[in-house]
């Protein structure tokens, strides 16, 4: 880059919308999810599913549903963002419905995640049509931030916080029940976004130099203490595990990128090492964090104990089982795995689909946050290079430390696995996500010469070199 | 911004690399080990729901598998459930498998690697996979005979060709069904094993193989054969005195047989087994070349894996009373009647000992063999010249001695009988050990009974045990 300053671009990148390509990759994906589908009872029994067409025609339908509306709303949108999600979308819809049917009566779990899919796909629809800019979101800083902090605590909130599998994290209002991190994780990443772009100058103020690092000033210490301490709240009195990893990785991580200086990124370091040492060192000496010590025991010595470490040892089993290329489609035995459709459904899919099939859908995550991470670096304004950014990593670690955690790489934290796990809350919570960054992203590749865009819509990208851009 | 939204992406990418790490070193290195782990439900249910292979007597299945319309599809039976118990084991759901069962599962499953070929077959022709079979060592007569003549006693029948080390016989008595195990009814299994666990008189224990009981003097066969090594003849003179005050102690040891009060030749005193002169010779020969003796025989190593055989034991460092103690098979001597069978044997085989086997072939579904056991020797105990010296002492026993309760008419049988008590508020052990016939031995059998129900004397071994040995002799020679 040299003495030219990154933010200015010397030349104007005019992107294909490439709306085709996302319609045939939309039905491609859709294809496979349905395929799947019919792929269980034809292994179980040789027949195909009964009320296939019907499956068919709601799946189509939301499908090209979400695809009509990007295309007429978001035209410069990214192209894989929606089959990717749809992709993983279908496999995850598949397999609880294979779950379903392990039990007699079979559960409806497909059907009512069948019903949030749709309603996130309907959230979808309504970012696009109202939202078609993400920069309006900038204005609502402190009362998002109010909102996902108190979002974050309300399970915490006597009669409608329960406690379930030994963790405090959903609420029930009127049978309901809906675990609202998930939906805190998406306004909190908007609230930090604006927070940080409107101070960013201030906080990368150095303060003292340390060992070659510029330190903050201690008085902008006051949010980044703020999200420490709740994290640890949620750490200590909601026994959640991954959702306080995921808050509070996601905030260092957008301090660092917010600042450019690393000095945050390692003091980021530093407070989560300390959290996580006193978690450990607290584990046998504090009740209330004895289930952290559980956690590591059974990440280190699953078979030490097979009856308490039962699940994890179960996911473990049935990965091997599935070994390299998978028992088949209803095939395997995930139903032994108890939440195997919630927090456990990439055993799950491990088994029936093999482990390739798991570092598929992996990798599919991966594309995912690579294409939220590339929305990120086009967008033009700081506020969505950030919000895109916060947005794909925390589905990135979201990823890392759910499947990590099933694959006995961490230990295991609750957390929902994107797209696929049993549960409303974390469905419309990522199509949210997904819907931001389709917004952004159409922002950001939306040619600035707007004058330009009927003459070059069908054409090659194009390089117009502005004025000053003779190099 | 750029620059660190760069860093994020790399961070990013070493996270889903790690998970792909992970999974790689999951299906490459770990996934073996998961698969054969005892705790994994999808492995057993397969293995339960397959038709695996059969257990044979010559052609005669004695554990074989059968369809069923329940869950699992293929029942698991044993003909002659408690004739062959402690050679099949079981096949459980809940509890495992024991015996042949356990240690042939692979190939029984076919699931072993020498299956891999025929596993492949099956996958792309659809053909439900089939098990390999394996195929006894044991004469179903020997079998029959040793278990009708040790009746209701508990103890047990080890019967070996001296020649190969074929196992032709091994009875456990109490024995059990492994049938009420291997029910799909896993609760009743569950139940059974448990009744079968908690009987005080551990019918699942095999007395054969896997477990070491004072051998009494049947343990003197080691302890001549050590003097012959040593130098001694049969017909060299050793001390005996009627009672024998042992070495550095007030203790005195006695006679059960009347061999007088003075001096005996070796012969003899193997025919009428005098403690005190065997004592004498032990504390001659001293206890590094008793034990050196002992292990040439086998002690100290387990023998016949299949059946998860135990090590007999002869003590680490005994002092010269112990010595002399441990030279008539009391004492912390311990050997199972597996290893006393391999004693008599190998004497029988003009000094060499063959190492055990019950498996003599693993034969594919389609009878093609995937595994031969060719005898092995395990090393030679004595020359073959000492080895006929005391073939005839021991021939001399059984026609003059405490055992001529193993006489048959027309077959020169060698035999050596034994009573031990660990234990004063006990009765005695009861044992025999012989091979017959002498000049062309075929067979060698141990006979151990745990409760001689008669006052302890030398003659309990002879009186009890003896005719069992003679029966199973009998039944391998006709």
């Amino acid at each position: 880059m040299g003495a030219f300053d990154p933010e200015v671009p010397s030349v104007v990148v005019v992107h294909r919308k490439r709306r085709n390509v996302e319609l045939a990759m939309v039905v491609f994906a859709l294809l496979i999810g349905l395929a799947a589908y019919s792929l269980v009872p034809l292994n179980q029994t040789g027949r195909l599913p009964a009320n296939l067409p019907v499956v068919a025609t709601v799946w189509f339908g939301l499908g090209v549903a979400a695809h009509l509306v990007i295309r007429f709303r978001l035209p410069y949108a990214d192209p894989l963002l929606l089959p990717c999600v749809l992709l993983l979308n279908g496999l995850g819809l598949t397999m609880i419905h294979r779950i379903d049917i392990i039990n007699d009566p079979p559960t409806s779990g497909a059907t009512s995640q069948l019903l949030w899919t749709a309603l996130g796909v309907g959230l979808l629809v309504g970012t696009a049509l109202l939202l078609r800019d993400h920069r309006p979101l900038i204005r609502f800083t402190y009362s998002l931030g109010l909102v996902g902090l108190a979002l974050l605590l309300l399970p915490l909130v006597p009669v409608i916080g329960t406690e379930e599998f030994g963790a405090r994290i959903w609420i029930r209002i009127a049978g309901f029940s809906f675990q609202p991190a998930e939906v805190a994780k998406v306004v909190l990443a908007i609230a930090f976004s604006s927070y940080l772009v409107e101070k960013r100058d201030v906080l990368a103020l150095a303060g003292a130099r340390v060992l070659g690092l510029d330190l903050p000033r201690a008085r902008d210490l006051g949010p980044i203490l703020i999200v420490w301490v709740t994290s640890l709240a949620i750490l200590v009195f909601q026994r959640d595990l991954g959702t306080s990893l995921l808050f509070f990785g996601l905030f260092v991580v957008m301090l660092y990128v917010a600042t450019e200086r690393p000095g945050w990124a390692v003091l980021g370091a530093v407070l989560f090492a300390a959290g996580a040492g006193f978690a450990v060192w607290g584990a046998s000496r504090i009740s209330q964090l004895s289930h952290v010590g559980v956690r590591i025991e059974s990440w280190l010595h699953p078979f030490a104990d097979i009856d308490q470490n039962g699940q994890i040892v179960s996911a473990q089993f049935g990965l091997a089982w599935g070994g390299l290329l998978g028992t088949g489609l209803g095939l395997g035995r995930p139903g032994l795995t108890p939440l195997a459709r919630s927090d456990f459904i990439a055993a799950a899919i491990g088994e029936e689909l093999g482990m390739a099939g798991l570092m598929a859908v992996i990798v599919v995550y991966a594309l995912v946050v690579a294409r939220g991470l590339r929305a990120s670096l086009a967008s033009k304004d700081q506020f969505g290079k950030l919000l895109a950014m916060a947005l794909s990593f925390v589905l990135a670690l979201q990823v890392f430390i759910i499947i990590g955690g099933v694959t006995r790489l961490l230990p295991l934290t609750g957390l929902t696995t994107p797209f696929m796990s049993q549960g409303g809350s974390s469905m419309i919570a990522n199509w949210v996500i997904i819907a931001l960054l389709l917004v952004i992203s159409h922002q950001a590749r939306k040619p600035a010469a707007t004058r330009l865009e009927n003459a070059l819509e069908d054409e090659e990208t194009q390089v117009i070199q502005t004025a000053g851009g003779a190099r | 911004m750029n620059r660190p939204i760069r860093r994020v992406a790399v961070l990013c990418l070493v996270l889903f690399g790690l998970l792909l790490g992970n999974g790689t070193y999951l299906i490459v290195v770990r996934q073996d080990s998961l698969n054969a782990h005892a705790a994994n439900r999808r492995v057993r249910d397969a293995e339960f729901s397959q038709d695996r292979g059969a257990i044979l007597v010559g052609n005669t299945p004695i554990a074989d598998t059968e369809p069923t319309d329940g869950r699992f599809g293929y029942q698991r039976v044993y003909p002659e459930p408690e004739r062959y118990a402690h050679v099949t084991g079981w096949y459980s759901y809940d509890r495992a498998r024991s015996g042949l069962e356990e240690s042939y599962n692979t190939e029984l499953a076919g699931t072993d690697d020498s299956l891999f070929a025929r596993r492949l077959v099956d996958l792309v022709t659809g053909r439900t996979p089939e098990g390999a079979s394996v195929v006894t060592t044991i004469d179903p007569a020997a079998q029959r005979a040793a278990e009708e003549a040790l009746g209701n006693r508990k103890g047990a029948v080890v019967a070996l060709d001296p020649r190969t080390g074929a196992v032709l016989a091994t009875v456990s008595h109490p024995s059990y069904d492994p049938n009420r195990i291997a029910s799909h009814d896993i609760e009743a299994a569950n139940d059974a094993y448990a009744e079968l666990a908690e009987d005080p008189d551990n019918p699942l224990t095999n007395r054969g193989v896997r477990e070491i009981y004072p051998p009494g003097s049947t343990f003197k066969l080691v302890t001549a054969a050590a003097a012959l090594e040593a130098g001694r003849e049969p017909d060299s003179e050793v001390d005996t005195p009627a009672e024998l005050t042992l070495p550095g102690t007030q203790t005195t040891l006695g006679n059960d047989t009347d061999c007088g009060d003075g001096r005996v030749s070796l012969d003899r005193a193997l025919q009428l087994s005098c403690n005190t002169a065997f004592a004498n010779l032990g504390t001659e020969l001293g206890a590094d070349a008793l034990r050196e003796q002992a292990e040439r025989f086998g002690f100290g190593t387990r023998h016949l894996p299949d059946l998860n055989g135990a090590a007999s034991t002869f003590p680490e460092d005994p002092d010269p009373a112990q010595t002399a103690l441990s030279a008539i098979g009391q004492f912390e001597v311990a050997a199972s009647p597996l290893q006393m069978a391999m004693v008599a044997g190998a004497i029988a085989n003009d000094g060499v000992v063959m190492d055990p086997y019950l498996v003599s072939q693993v034969r594919a579904p389609n009878l093609s063999t995937l595994r031969e056991t060719e005898p092995r020797e395990l090393g030679r105990a004595m020359s073959a010249e000492n080895a006929e010296q005391l073939q005839q002492m021991m021939v001399n026993v059984v026609e003059q001695g405490t055992g001529t309760n193993a006489q048959i008419s027309g077959v020169e049988v060698g035999g050596k009988t034994g009573t031990a008590q660990s234990d004063l508020d006990r009765n005695p052990y009861a044992w025999f050990v012989s091979a017959a016939p002498v000049d062309d031995p075929q067979v060698a059998v141990a006979v151990f009974i745990e409760e001689a129900d008669i006052p302890r004397n030398d003659i309990a071994g002879g009186r009890l045990a003896a005719p069992i040995a003679r029966e199973v002799t009998q039944a391998v020679l006709q």
